[in-house]
């Protein structure tokens, strides 16, 4: 039952062929069993999801079903969910219960979904390797000393190791595409705008946007249903018609104009994966697709943009965490200062921390316009680069990390190497655009991703491109051993 | 470009983060170096360059003037660390 | 040695709208602590800010009536900074292109000019909660602050002048033509009481006619117009005096306490503010076309230079009672309401400017909580005007329309007997009888000059009242005495 995808377990639940408490039930057996080997989870939530699955299938018996009514799945525990604890895999929100629920959490309880839990993540959403959780790390279930890469770690090794179908993931440079490659899943970073990102935990609000993470690409666009749209609580969130993305899944890719960006096809990658990424873009001109090269030329600089904007939004964005009104407050605070001070070292990890104070200084005077004024117009060089491109081509696909899961422990103690995982992801976050990452071979045995890059508000198209290899390819039907 | 232990205990204090002489060398280090990566774009040609503070190019929708919002001081200051007579108490405010 | 004082104001105004600035949460004053404070306001992790199009429609009316340039691209920034009342860790205002651009403030001088007073810019921005000091002690016994963030998010323009005043009277008149403005555009209460204007004021001295400026000092959150003269004074004296001793001026945040007088540097951290301003990434750029800024336009009340234009012109009223009655709108508005019943307009400028001012004041009452309607007070206008009533009369009418004894102003004439006697033939009779008694006075005053028979005609008015049961018209006695006496 759990290597069924959404779509299945969907038609099975329409086919009373199963009920959702049944499904449930199942999932959460699972979970009981084989999260103490993958710590994907950080809360979950038994009685509320059992609940939820006699709802769903009481709405079912009444005619009232969505395609989702039943479902399980879970999010990443950066979604406020009302009544269920939301800690941001933080100290400072450990004990976090919000009385609200975020948009994307109110959008799948209105479709009917059944939430297993919460899972697993970096710190704030910072990190790539799902090492910085208050929680501890999840693992990946390719290898039980493999990260499962950062921040929505928990929610790659969820899907990947069958404890759920599908999983809810957020992507600030690299989040759910890196994860989802490493763990061998499809995950869809949508265009800024595309998702609300009310009740969502911000890290950096311009780069932050909500996404899917599932096994196959009709899952993530049964999930994009659900998620996508206009929220009028979220002033960034953009109001613009929402296709039915699994409507155009099966439409040919002959014609389909691929670029590959030079900057992505360098030394930095082992010929290995280069070798597996090239034999994916085979496969698609096999599909009719034509290939090209394009240019980034302003691709380089991705990374120390983003390690100047993203800290700079942090650091205001998490000022909110001051020990008041909710979350963890320092022990006997002696006056405001100390409970500001100790409150804000005691309950946010290591990295938080760098970010906050180089994001800090990146915005004090005398190094402003050097630091965050600087980035912002390279932020500009970059997403021209992309327009250009997508001028040309249809997409871009490149390798979506330079390597395939590294082993825990290997760049927990430099940030900078840390960082650097992200250098294929993180300028389409600068620029705003869709990208997924879907499983397309192995090296050394593990999972390594394609990215598709395309035009804003192409996410029916990349969803389309992925579905379409994935009918002819089964690396993401793969499971570790 | 280093930072200097004065940058980094003033950078800290602003954010209002505690820092021990430990943490201060380590962070000496870890920002070091991180700015070192940043650096990079000062090599970056951005004469004639708009800065692009939000990557969609729209502009803010405006609410209408309605009370949308009902009384929930029971359910935030449920979650609260300290409150007393409906107020979140925190050490005296001295201006 | 002489001094010029120069001043320059920026002044907080909370705008009259139903919910904050960025949330749907009421902005109703005296609300219990934290109950009109949602998550939004709260600043729960992930909610969002979505602007309210009255606070933006009400700054453009802002910038309408001060004669500025709109922003028709206005964005928010976050200013950093900690403090308890500021639930975010950061400040949304505007920095870089604010809604309202340069225009002016005209004020009237005591000599009769008028003065220019440029507005540098205005801003939106959101207000802070409040910190209550009483005595809150934790399970350690410590002393506690207690945060209402009730207030948090309500909307404010800050207006920031030019440093163009010369003198406290000169602020006071600026502050006070800023009062009369936002009160008559209807974009904020003017409760002053209640905070709804505050100011911060720049000051500096400079040796007389010197063109460079001192170093500045400012006093913030000063939220009377009174205060704020006593606290220019003080600074003024205070930086006199350091001045004269060879000293120097620091710059720095000072706090004014009005009850003693007295005032003192308000931080004195080591740490230096840097508030680390940068564009809000939760909002995007506000634009603002034409078709909204005519909108505002069309929403433009009578401005009070236009009304005490008005007032003068159409109404005859000197330039000081126009002056005094077209400057706040509530007052302005009572008076036309009586004027449109009473018609005497100068008539009605004394009461309201007298009696009626006297009396609120005398009762610490607002115009709002006047017991007499301005329709009232114009029917007592009317009886005035047609002699049915003595100003004397009038009073006691006045009186018992104020205590609620009666609402009507004939009735209240009626039953306490107030109606003035204006029939000549039965006021002449009552002339004869009483002359009968007074042939000595009579011929004392037809011995007399003018000037002096002026005086003696009260020595006949006094039995006369009594004679008419205080009931005869005092101008008609006159005119027959005249007549009697002079031939």
């Amino acid at each position: 039952m759990h290597n069924k995808s959404v779509a299945e377990l969907s038609r099975d639940l329409a086919a009373g062929e199963v009920s959702s408490v049944e499904l449930t039930q199942h999932f959460l057996d699972r979970i009981k069993q084989e999260d103490s080997k993958y710590n994907s989870f950080i809360t979950v939530c038994e009685d509320e999801a059992l609940t939820e699955a006699r709802q769903a299938d009481a709405l079912r018996s009444q005619g009232k079903a969505t395609p989702w009514t039943g479902v399980p799945f879970a999010h990443k525990d950066i979604f406020c969910t009302n009544g269920v604890r939301t800690t941001c895999a933080s100290k400072m929100l450990e004990n976090f219960v919000p009385p609200y629920d975020a948009t994307v959490t109110a959008n799948f309880r209105a479709a009917g979904a059944v939430c297993l839990g919460k899972t697993n993540m970096d710190e704030f959403a910072m990190g790539s390797s799902n090492e910085t959780s208050y929680f501890g790390a999840a693992t990946n279930p390719w290898g039980h000393n493999l990260v499962p890469g950062g921040s929505s770690g928990g929610s790659a090794a969820a899907v990947a190791a069958r404890l759920t179908p599908a999983a809810t993931a957020t992507d600030t440079g690299g989040s759910i595409r890196q994860p989802a490659a490493l763990c061998g899943i499809t995950g869809l970073k949508p265009t800024y705008g595309r998702v609300s990102r009310y009740g969502m935990i911000a890290f950096a609000s311009s780069l932050d946007q909500g996404g899917t993470m599932a096994r196959s690409a009709e899952d993530n666009a049964m999930m994009l249903n659900v998620m996508a749209g206009h929220d009028p609580k979220d002033s960034t969130s953009l109001d613009r018609a929402v296709p039915d993305y699994t409507a155009t899944l099966n439409e040919p890719l002959k014609g389909l104009k691929i670029g590959l960006p030079r900057e992505y096809f360098t030394d930095q990658l082992s010929p290995a994966m280069e070798q597996t990424v090239r034999n994916a873009i085979a496969e698609y001109e096999k599909l009719g697709a034509t290939v090209r090269e394009v240019s980034l030329p302003n691709a380089s600089l991705a990374i120390a943009a983003y390690y100047v904007i993203a800290p700079a939004e942090a650091s205001a964005n998490l000022s909110r965490f001051d020990g008041v009104r909710y979350g963890y407050r320092c022990d006997a605070p002696k006056d405001l200062m100390d409970l500001y001070t100790r409150t804000r070292d005691e309950g946010f990890g290591a990295e938080v921390k760098r970010r906050i104070m180089v994001g800090t200084y990146a915005l004090s005077a005398g190094y402003f316009d050097a630091y965050y004024l600087k980035a912002l117009k390279v932020r500009r060089l970059i997403q021209q680069d992309f327009v250009n491109a997508l001028k040309e081509v249809d997409v871009l696909m490149s390798p979506t990390c330079p390597s395939p899961a590294f082993a825990k422990g290997e760049k927990a103690n430099d940030p900078v190497t840390m960082y650097l995982e992200d250098i294929f992801t993180i300028a389409v976050n600068l620029a705003g655009l869709p990208a997924l990452s879907l499983p397309a071979g192995l090296v050394d045995g593990l999972p390594v991703g394609l990215q598709i890059i395309g035009d804003y508000f192409s996410e029916a198209r990349l969803l389309n491109a992925a579905h379409q290899y994935q009918q002819v390819t089964d690396w993401h039907q793969r499971t570790p051993e | 470009m280093t930072i200097s232990r004065e940058d980094i205990e003033k950078v800290a204090l602003l954010a209002r983060i505690r820092v021990d002489d430990k943490q201060v060398s380590e962070l000496e280090n870890d920002l070091g170096n991180i700015l070192n990566l940043v650096d990079q774009l000062q090599n970056a040609n951005t004469e004639n360059t708009e800065p692009m503070a939000h990557p969609l190019d729209a502009v803010q929708r405006l609410r209408a003037d309605e009370v949308t919002e009902t009384d929930q001081r029971e359910a935030f200051q449920a979650i609260a660390p300290a409150t007393e007579a409906g107020l979140y108490l925190v050490p005296k405010v001295i201006d | 040695m002489q001094w010029d004082v120069v001043i320059g104001l920026e002044i907080h105004v909370q705008l009259a709208t139903k919910t904050k600035i960025f949330s749907g949460s009421s902005t109703a004053y005296g609300a219990e602590p934290n109950t009109q404070a949602n998550a939004v306001d709260l600043a729960m992790p992930g909610t969002l800010p979505v602007p309210n199009e009255q606070a933006f429609r009400y700054a453009v009316m802002f910038g309408l009536a001060i004669d500025a340039d709109i922003g028709r691209r206005s964005v928010f920034e976050r200013k950093n900074y900690f403090y308890p009342d500021l639930p975010k860790g950061y400040q949304t205002t505007q920095l870089e292109q604010p809604i309202v651009g340069p225009g002016h403030v005209d004020i009237d001088l005591p000599d009769g000019s008028t003065k220019s007073i440029r507005i540098h810019h205005a801003h939106l921005e959101e207000d802070a909660g409040k910190s209550l000091h009483e005595a809150f002690f934790d399970e350690h016994g410590q002393g506690m602050s207690g945060i209402d963030l009730n207030r948090a998010g309500t909307p404010l323009i800050e207006v920031v002048t030019e440093p163009d005043m010369r003198s406290a009277e000169e602020a006071v008149a600026f502050a006070k033509k800023l009062h009369s403005l936002v009160t008559s555009l209807g974009i904020c209460d003017g409760d002053m009481s209640q905070g709804s204007m505050r100011f911060d004021v720049n000051i500096s001295l400079k040796p007389k006619g010197q063109e460079e400026f001192g170093t500045r000092t400012e006093t913030k959150n000063l939220n009377s117009f009174r205060f704020m003269e006593q606290a220019i004074a003080h600074e003024v004296e205070r930086q006199m005096d350091i001045l004269e001793d060879g000293g120097e001026i620091v710059q720095e945040t000072r706090l004014y306490n009005g009850d003693r007088d007295e005032s003192r540097s308000m931080r004195t951290k080591e740490e230096a503010n840097d508030y680390r301003y940068f564009p809000c990434p939760d909002l995007l750029p506000v634009e603002i076309d034409d078709s909204f800024i005519e909108d505002c336009r069309s929403r433009l009340p009578e401005l009070p230079d236009a009304r005490k234009a008005r007032f003068k012109e159409q109404l005859g009223l000197n330039d000081y009672d126009a002056g005094l009655l077209s400057g706040d709108a509530k007052l302005a508005a009572f008076f036309e309401e009586t004027t449109a019943r009473g018609k005497d307009a100068k008539l009605a400028a004394n009461w309201i400017l007298g009696e009626f001012s006297a009396r609120l004041n005398a009762e610490d009452k607002s115009i709002a909580d006047s017991p007499i309607s301005g329709t009232q007070l114009g029917d007592l206008i009317v009886r005035i005007a047609d002699d049915s009533v003595s100003s004397a009369g009038a009073k006691k009418v006045f009186e018992a329309l104020w205590t609620g004894e009666n609402d009507n102003v004939d009735a209240i004439i009626d039953a306490k007997g107030l109606k003035q006697v204006s029939d000549t033939g039965a006021l002449e009779k009552l002339v004869d009888e009483v002359l009968a008694g007074m042939p000595d006075q009579i011929q004392q005053y037809q011995e007399a000059d003018d000037k002096k028979r002026k005086k003696l005609m009260g020595g006949f008015m006094g039995p006369l009242m009594k004679a008419s049961k205080g009931q005869g018209n005092p101008k008609l006695f006159t005119e027959i005495l005249k007549k009697k006496l002079e031939g």
